[in-house]
């Protein structure tokens, strides 16, 4: 298997609140990401879990370019994005895709538009959008509302034209932060089994970032558990189960 | 109560006015229509740099959204009145008079433009900060951006446009001061000064009758928009 994304070494900090200061009076640095390096394989389903400040919402950021490193390579398909420049990163990342907790579709553009927008940034054929979109709205069972704006969705429809739209451009890479968390889990059930045949169905390499087990245990092939910043292990999910070896890792995988 | 007599007495005082009132309005629309477009074009610009070069947004930079921000409140701190005549000598450069609404509008403008500049940075700052990511995450250029975020915001932008131009209507009567010309002038001219009371009310009815037009308008068209 080829890896299609690694991380080298990459670390990121975020300046803190102004009334945060160090014990010299300097403005206090906050470490979201310490060196972390992880190798993620073509067509995998990975995971990136922990608590809420682990920073795997920013390592995911990081793969994309949403949050620039500080130090280290992201390689993506074999380009290292952090010696790009501007116009060669947005070509880049017609290459990967990406959806979000609160699915960020525009309000203003219906389920069609929204889909087809990416394309167009993408510069997809003018001719050829419209064959593609309604392709892509298949894929996520939405054809019937085409038409519809995002505000008459539900959540799981939103985040599923959230899906289309991110795999319009058939990237390679799919990017999910927080996917599920603000659907219930029936719905959260469905909107997997959608990742997962996306998965297999286009080959598409998932990472995605949760704090909820069962996503992991359901969806994944493998998980970096983080704590902190830092990157405790890489654990192998076989048979639905998480298999953590370090003590804090196994402790984050008792199920909740 | 108002006599039959009274009435028409008022009726014929209007009437007599008639070549007046219908220059009034031309000149009430010159106005307007020129400083609200100038206005949205000028201001529109800077409403979306002062927004573009503030915190966390893309062009980030404290030094060119202080001067952008220093320069926007220094007009609006400036009275309508002391900016007609201040600037008088550029009006004069650039349409040859100080005087006509040709040369109100242009002051106008600019008052407007800072007054509807921070409108749309206001409106802007609305879109949610999502949205933007996620057009960023797609690879789209600076200037798709900025597409996204003023049809996000559209239906604020549409009554922002609105105060505006309500705001612009009132102001340009007090552009009658610099012989602006217009309705608020003829008011002032015939209703004060002259005592002829029933030409200051009538101006008064048609100006609220604009107001209230552009306004329905405004909020018609912001909630056909809106499908947030």
């Amino acid at each position: 298997m080829n890896d299609m994304i690694v991380l080298n070494d990459v670390t990121k900090s975020f300046l803190s609140d102004r009334s945060i200061k160090d014990k010299d009076g300097k403005p206090h640095w906050f470490t979201a990401v310490e060196p972390t390096s992880l190798s993620i394989q073509q067509g995998e389903i990975f995971g990136l879990m922990g608590y809420s400040g682990a920073g795997k919402s920013t390592l995911l950021r990081l793969i994309n370019m949403l949050e620039r490193p500080d130090s280290g390579q992201v390689i993506i398909d074999g380009t290292d994005l952090t010696t790009l420049s501007a116009s060669d990163l947005r070509v880049a990342r017609h290459n990967i895709g990406m959806i979000f907790q609160q699915f960020n579709l525009m309000s203003n553009r219906t389920v069609f538009d929204n889909v087809a927008f990416n394309l167009m940034v993408a510069g997809y054929p003018r001719r050829d959008i419209h064959q593609r979109v309604m392709d892509c709205l298949e894929i996520v069972d939405l054809t019937d509302r085409a038409g519809h704006y995002p505000a008459q969705l539900s959540g799981g429809q939103k985040q599923r034209v959230g899906i289309a739209r991110a795999i319009a451009p058939s990237p390679k890479v799919l990017l999910a932060d927080e996917p599920t968390s603000a659907l219930d889990p029936a719905t959260t059930r469905s909107l997997l089994t959608c990742l997962r045949d996306i998965n297999e169905q286009l080959g598409v390499t998932i990472v995605i970032v949760t704090h909820e087990m069962s996503v992991i245990r359901r969806l994944c092939d493998r998980a970096a558990l983080l704590h902190q910043g830092k990157l405790l292990e890489v654990a192998d999910v076989r048979d639905g189960l998480i298999q953590a070896t370090t003590p804090i890792g196994q402790g984050l995988v008792v199920e909740d | 109560m108002l006599t039959g007599t009274e009435l028409s007495a008022s009726i014929d005082k209007l009437f007599a006015l008639r070549k007046e009132i219908v220059t009034a309005f031309i000149d009430t629309f010159i106005m307007l229509g020129i400083s609200t477009a100038v206005a949205i074009l000028i201001g529109g610009l800077f409403g979306i740099f002062l927004f573009l070069s503030s915190d966390r947004q893309f062009l980030q930079n404290k030094t060119l959204y202080g001067v952008l921000g220093g320069i926007t409140n220094f007009m609006r701190a400036f009275p309508f009145v002391i900016l007609m005549i201040a600037m008088s000598p550029f009006t004069k450069a650039i349409v040859g008079t100080g005087i006509g609404p040709i040369a109100a509008s242009l002051v106008l403008a600019i008052a407007g433009s800072f007054y509807f500049a921070r409108l749309v940075e206001q409106n802007l700052r609305e879109v949610p900060r999502g949205i933007i990511e996620a057009t960023e995450s797609m690879g789209a250029r600076p200037f798709t951006i900025i597409k996204v975020l003023l049809n996000e915001a559209r239906s604020g932008l549409v009554l922002s446009v609105t105060i505006l131009c309500i705001s612009l209507l009132s102001y340009s009567a007090a552009a009658g001061m610099i012989g602006g010309g217009g309705l608020g002038d003829l008011a002032i001219r015939y209703g004060y000064y002259r005592y002829q009371t029933e030409v200051m009310i009538f101006i008064v009815i048609m100006l609220s009758i604009m107001v209230i037009a552009i306004q329905a308008s405004g909020n018609w068209l912001a909630n056909r928009l809106d499908k947030r």
